[in-house]
């Protein structure tokens, strides 16, 4: 008695219990005759079910990430970023995300799900679901029934809130770079001009259809130089965010006292609190960026995990063996950097690269906030550009290292990365880095300058020293009485 | 009447306060301070950026008692906070022209 044949049995059961449960229901459903239904009418009914039954598991696990991401800006980066600023700044912080949470929901609502994935133009999206036309319900006057649009394996909803999240976080990373310093009204006119005009072309151009999307061999496409891999956001969300913050923290100066002053994190219990729901928050991120549930999910979902680890591993490890000290900071820091490292490359590498990817990711995130930023001497106060900016890019280029067509058959079975032998996905990868930089510097610092000159970037010394809780919102953070 | 107020090492706290109460001291006031004297501060590192922390947490008790009483409360507190080492802290002492307890009105060293 084999498995096999036992299987096949079971495998027969099976059909005819749901065909009689489908022919069952088809009776129910008002069939006139009532006695025999066409083989036909039996296996569309079948295949009815098994979508059904597909979507429910793909639409759950895709809000689940999709509230999963939202956690990730408030409390997770809200917490990760106010430990570290002194305490009478903490709710400035707090309250950037928090705002920024609603803000950008909004302008994505409106305008912004539309211009990142309307219709497929090279460097532009289209007015297709502007104010969620063609996304949300509609009714369909021929079936007469509510249509729902969908979006690949997804309702076109829960994609348009999955990439709504990602709106949200990515110019809430920049706030990191201006941290203690920015006025909040400039901080928030600021960030919807660069919602709209970095990051929507960005998100555009890599994941629906554009200059920077991924194209196949001998197909045709307007990805530059082959196109990108990019998994879930390592050039959208991570260098944009990370290169911009590096602009803005040059443009805005340094905070006053820098380098005089006592400057150090008020609460770092606040930080790894925050680590923590990031760490959680990226499952939803990365694995959820396969925008279904099935066997690559999990991939993404392993190397993110591990690559979180050995950044963590690493970053504490080298303070430990060059400092004689592992800080708590540096291991929340590392892990951190070992999320931004895999991003781009979740869906496309095996685990033991991503264990490779996330010690990567740590030591040179140390060096870049320790090592370079003290021989620049900015005022990147969180390290915004040090983590993201820097691992962003190290986790782009290293995806073109060690991109495997054994996880994602991308390019109908052709190679992919330097690891199996091929270069033109890592020469892809290098110009689109290169192309998301330029990019990124140029429009922050046009956005950046015309709101000096109109608005005003920074608070007045006073209100600085004040701290913005006080000058900018009117309230304090710690009231023990 | 004098005051005394010593600035000691945290850990030491719970130790003068009981020797303290077995010399017949029975109130005294505590607080969080920081400062600096012989004893150098140290450097704290955060993400590669050096901080010197001059100012080190110390605890201060204030007592105030008779003049009679001024050496007992001296001599306990130096046996229990005493280390040898830098940064045991200091001992000042001051003369009180008046204590009163709210709750009476008494004056003097009625009201200790």
């Amino acid at each position: 008695m084999s498995l096999r044949r036992l299987s096949l049995q079971v495998c027969a059961l099976s059909i005819v219990l749901l065909s009689s449960a489908c022919l069952a229901v088809a009776q129910e459903g008002g069939d006139a005759e009532g006695e025999s239904l066409t083989v036909s009418a039996r296996l569309e009914a079948v295949e009815a079910t098994a979508e059904a039954a597909a979507l429910a598991g793909h639409n759950a696990w895709m809000l689940t990430s999709t509230a999963l991401v939202l956690f990730m800006t408030v409390p997770g980066l809200a917490m990760f970023y106010s430990g570290l600023v002194r305490k009478k700044n903490v709710l400035s912080v707090m309250m950037q995300c928090l705002f920024l949470m609603g803000v950008m929901t909004v302008v994505w609502a409106l305008w912004g799900y539309s211009l990142a994935f309307g219709g497929d133009h090279p460097y532009v999206g289209n007015g297709d679901y502007l104010f969620m036309q063609n996304v949300q319900q509609s009714w369909d006057d021929t079936a007469n029934a509510p249509e729902l649009p969908m979006e690949g394996a997804i309702p076109r909803l829960t994609h348009m809130l999955f990439q709504g999240m990602f709106f949200i976080i990515t110019p809430a990373l920049i706030c990191g770079a201006f941290a203690e310093r920015m006025k909040f009204s400039t901080m928030t006119v600021f960030m919807i001009l660069w919602g709209t005009f970095v990051y929507c072309p960005l998100c555009h151009w890599v994941w629906d259809g554009g200059i920077l999307a991924f194209v196949k061999t001998g197909a045709e496409g307007p990805g530059v130089a082959g196109g990108a891999l990019d998994f879930a956001g390592g050039t959208v969300v991570h260098i944009s965010s990370g290169v911009s913050a590096l602009i803005c923290a040059l443009l805005i100066g340094r905070r006053l006292g820098f380098g005089t002053e006592d400057l150090r994190p008020h609460n770092l219990t606040y930080t790894v609190l925050g680590t923590g729901m990031l760490w959680v928050g990226w499952f939803g991120f990365n694995a959820g960026s396969e925008l279904a549930s099935d066997g690559l999910t999990s991939s993404a979902f392993a190397v993110t995990h591990f690559s979180a680890a050995a950044g963590t591993i690493a970053w504490a490890g080298t303070e430990w063996l060059t400092r004689g000290k592992p800080s708590l900071l540096g291991a929340a820091s590392g892990a951190v950097a070992g999320l931004v490292c895999i991003t781009p490359a979740a869906g496309f590498v095996q685990p033991m690269p991503a264990i490779l990817m996330g010690l990567a990711g740590g030591i040179v995130c140390f060096i870049a906030c320790g090592t370079i930023k003290a021989k620049f001497g900015y005022d990147d106060s969180l390290d915004a550009f040090g983590i993201h900016g820097i691992g962003g890019t190290l986790g782009a280029v290293l995806t073109g290292v060690f991109a495997t067509r054994a996880c994602w058959d991308i390019d109908n079975g052709q190679k992919l990365g330097l690891i199996e032998g091929e270069t033109r996905v890592f020469v892809g990868q290098l110009v689109a880095v290169g192309i998301t930089w330029i990019f990124a510097i140029v429009a922050t610092f046009v956005l950046l300058k015309v709101l000096d000159v109109t608005m005003g970037l920074r608070v007045s010394q006073q209100d600085e020293n004040k701290g913005l809780d006080l000058s900018q919102h009117g309230e304090e953070g710690y009231i023990f009485s | 009447m004098k005051k005394i107020e010593a600035v000691v090492r945290h850990f030491k706290l719970e130790d003068v306060k009981n020797a303290l109460t077995d010399q017949g001291i029975h109130g005294m006031t505590v607080a969080e301070v920081r400062g600096f004297g012989r004893q150098k501060g140290h450097t704290e590192m955060y993400r590669g950026t050096e901080y010197a922390v001059d100012f080190v947490p110390k605890v201060k008790v204030e007592v105030v008692c008779s003049d009679a009483n001024l050496n007992t409360v001296i001599e306990t507190i130096l046996k229990t906070a005493q280390t040898g080492q830098i940064g045991d802290g200091k001992i000042f002492v001051t003369n009180l022209e008046e204590s009163i307890r709210i709750r009476t009105g008494e004056k003097g060293e009625e009201a200790l």
